[in-house]
């Protein structure tokens, strides 16, 4: 009998023992896939803020400009610079043919006679003197320099030509590339050459796409869920609302990015791709997290508060205007950016209402067109240059950065403002 | 004088019935316990004095209940109104959780009792001094009202509740979660109010209505089964069953 039940006291720590096991490799599980998948991204994106940069003797021809002497600020404006901007490629090898000249000129990226020009329009004195300028190099020579390229690939299947590479060592070797800080990452708006696109139009997109979310979703959850938990009665209407509320919460995000181009693009003919709609249509998705969110809050609060209040002479709309809502705050401002989270990592309702497009402009309000970063991602992740490649992951890195913001504020609400019940 | 009188209330609640036929007069300025074995209703009559019982869907309560002959139950009855004259303390403290002077100003802040800063300060200062707390707090009025200790939140709660002059003051088992020493500042209290309040409490210690009441109810499974003066009803009770209470043989 004793002996039995020693046995049976064994196998009990045994099972124990056994499913902190089990529950120990599934945190060991979760934080390895985690690792991994942060190591790969951080790995091929870390390059891409960095940029490579040619630096090119540059003579300011007036007569290659065809500027007068003397010239006004609109005549350095409207000079030409396609001549000089060849010219100082091509002086890069002098014994070039023509073929090897427009190779030459392939190096750098087709914006090298704006950033020419942008250098005489810093210093007009410049004229007639030779300025090394630094050059944005093109994406494929980008990706030479960081060692991203293969270089013994056979040359026709390489995109950089052995002459380039030829040459770019040569420049190399000479100090004449240098790397620095990507700053245009984060100023241009996207591009079909990878060595110039950038994030800001798709972070700006993001940004107005939640605020215009926030805009709607919030008042709307937030007064729903007061009046269904402190004011609606309890009945198989309300039942049946609250079933619903949650089947919205369950809605494939596809569904509501076909409702917004169906009802918001169709009926209501508002501007396609823009941030308006995209947050519109973010918002019918955000809304049921934060009602759900609002009302937990709301039922988190003591009744013995609203109790207090009542027996005080408070009305209803007082009891829960100056206790049970400043109370529930700090749950439903917390759900209400894990909503918002949510919505800005969403891609396909967005897809849908064409915020897609390629956008090579920065938008300066919710009604300009624009993208938004995971929908970026999708746009340069379907691209074929390598030098998109390092740009997805950086992109990642941008938008991840801006959800862990996010949920860190969530948690600082959450902690800071909570009260503690005696 | 008589100050409420209740007759024949019943109190459902869904198809239960919770309450049967209570009728009992309560006297102005006297204490009067409410006593009875748990689930006995006495909490539920209590509730159904400054109709706290609405807040409860399924709740319903038949009959009337005169207060100053002016039915409670009426139509034309203003709840807000009614409950800026009868306050009430519950069982648990539960202080907003704010200052204490945010607390024990709400009431006549919502009532519109002050026209000044000076105004309330004065109210809340012969608040708390009457809920003989005022000693223990005035250096940190803007403190939050949940660092107190418990016997000291319930004798917040009583200056709030005392804060809008109430004519009546409910009382839930006000002690029910205090310790010995803070139970006796608490009746100690009670005895002080008696001279502006009219009080009604509900208790689960026959010594405590003993030594606060002038008139006790006793409850049984929704009924009241004896009322009277407290002496009466301890020494000399007509039912036998307040009898069996009494001595503890049941409840």
């Amino acid at each position: 009998m004793n002996k039995n039940k020693e046995q049976l006291l064994n196998k009990r720590y045994k099972a124990e023992q056994r499913f902190r096991l089990y529950g120990q490799s599934a945190i060991f599980m979760a934080l390895l896939f985690l690792t991994i998948f942060i190591f790969k991204i951080f790995s091929t994106g870390y390059s891409a803020f960095q940029k490579t940069w040619l630096i090119v003797p540059v003579t300011f021809d007036p007569e290659l400009m065809m500027l007068e002497q003397n010239p006004s600020k609109e005549d350095i404006q409207d000079a030409d610079y396609y001549d000089i901007a060849l010219k100082s490629m091509a002086d890069l090898d002098l014994n070039a043919n023509e073929d090897q000249e427009n190779e030459l000129k392939r190096m750098v990226s087709y914006f090298f006679e704006k950033e020419i020009k942008n250098e005489l329009l810093n210093d007009p004195n410049l004229i007639g003197k030779t300025k090394e300028v630094y050059l944005t190099a093109s994406d494929d020579l980008d990706q030479v320099f960081k060692g991203n390229y293969p270089r013994d690939l056979p040359e026709d299947q390489r995109r950089v030509s052995d002459y380039q590479l030829k040459i770019f060592d040569q420049l190399v070797v000479n100090g004449k590339v240098e790397s620095k800080f990507n700053i245009s990452f984060f100023t241009n708006a996207d591009s079909r050459e990878a060595e110039l696109a950038g994030i800001a139009s798709s972070f700006m997109g993001s940004i107005f796409s939640i605020l215009v979310c926030l805009m709607i979703a919030f008042p709307v959850a937030v007064l729903a869920a007061i009046y269904l938990e402190e004011f609606a009665p309890k009945n198989r209407f309300t039942d049946f609302i609250e079933v619903n509320i949650n089947n919205l919460a369950a809605v494939p995000s596809i569904v509501f990015g076909l409702l917004g181009l169906g009802v918001l693009l169709a009926i209501f003919q508002l501007p396609r791709s823009t941030p308006l709609v995209g947050g519109i249509t973010l918002s019918l998705m955000t809304l049921p997290t934060i009602i759900i969110a609002a009302r937990a809050s709301l039922k988190a609060v003591p009744p013995s508060i609203r109790e207090a209040a009542l027996a005080m002479g408070a009305s209803r709309m007082q009891t829960t205007m100056h206790h049970t809502v400043p109370l529930s705050m700090p749950g439903t401002l917390s759900g209400t950016i894990i909503g918002l989270a949510q919505a800005l990592g969403e891609t396909a309702p967005l897809i849908l209402i064409g915020m897609v497009a390629f956008v090579n402009t920065i938008p300066g309000s919710p009604m300009d067109p624009a993208a938004s970063l995971p929908v970026q991602i999708y746009i340069w992740a379907e691209s074929a240059e390598r030098g998109f490649v390092e740009k997805v992951s950086a992109c990642i890195m941008v938008l991840l950065g801006f959800l862990i913001t996010m949920n860190l504020f969530a948690q600082i609400i959450r902690h800071k403002f909570e009260k503690k019940w005696s | 004088m008589i100050k409420i009188k209740a007759k024949d209330v019943d109190v459902f609640y869904g198809k239960k019935q919770a309450l049967f036929n209570i009728s009992l007069d309560i006297e102005e300025n006297q204490v009067t316990a409410l006593i009875g074995p748990s689930g006995c209703g006495k909490s539920t009559f209590l509730r159904c004095l400054n109709r706290m019982n609405d807040v409860i869907d399924i709740c319903s309560v038949k009959g009337e209940i005169l207060i100053n002959d002016f039915n409670i139950n009426d139509k034309s009855c203003d709840v807000v109104r009614l409950r800026e004259k009868i306050g009430m303390v519950f069982q648990k403290p539960n202080p907003f959780p704010k200052t204490l002077y945010e607390n024990v100003s709400y009431g006549p802040t919502i009532h519109g009792m002050a026209q000044s800063k000076q105004e309330m300060d004065e109210i809340v200062e012969t608040s708390l001094k009457k809920a003989a707390l005022w000693e223990e707090v005035k250096d940190r009025l803007h403190e939050p009202g949940t660092g107190l200790s418990g016997g000291q939140q319930q004798r917040l709660c009583i200056a709030r509740a005392i804060s809008v002059r109430p004519e009546v003051i409910l009382m839930d088992e006000p002690c029910s979660a205090l310790d010995p020493i803070a139970t006796a500042q608490i009746e100690e209290l009670i005895d002080e109010l008696k001279k502006e309040h009219t009080i009604i409490i509900v208790t689960h210690s026959m010594a405590q209505a003993a030594r606060v009441s002038q008139n006790t109810g006793f409850f049984h499974l929704g009924q009241l089964i004896e009322h009277g003066s407290t002496d009466k009803i301890f020494k000399n009770p007509d039912n036998t069953k307040t009898q069996d209470y009494i001595t503890g043989r049941f409840g």
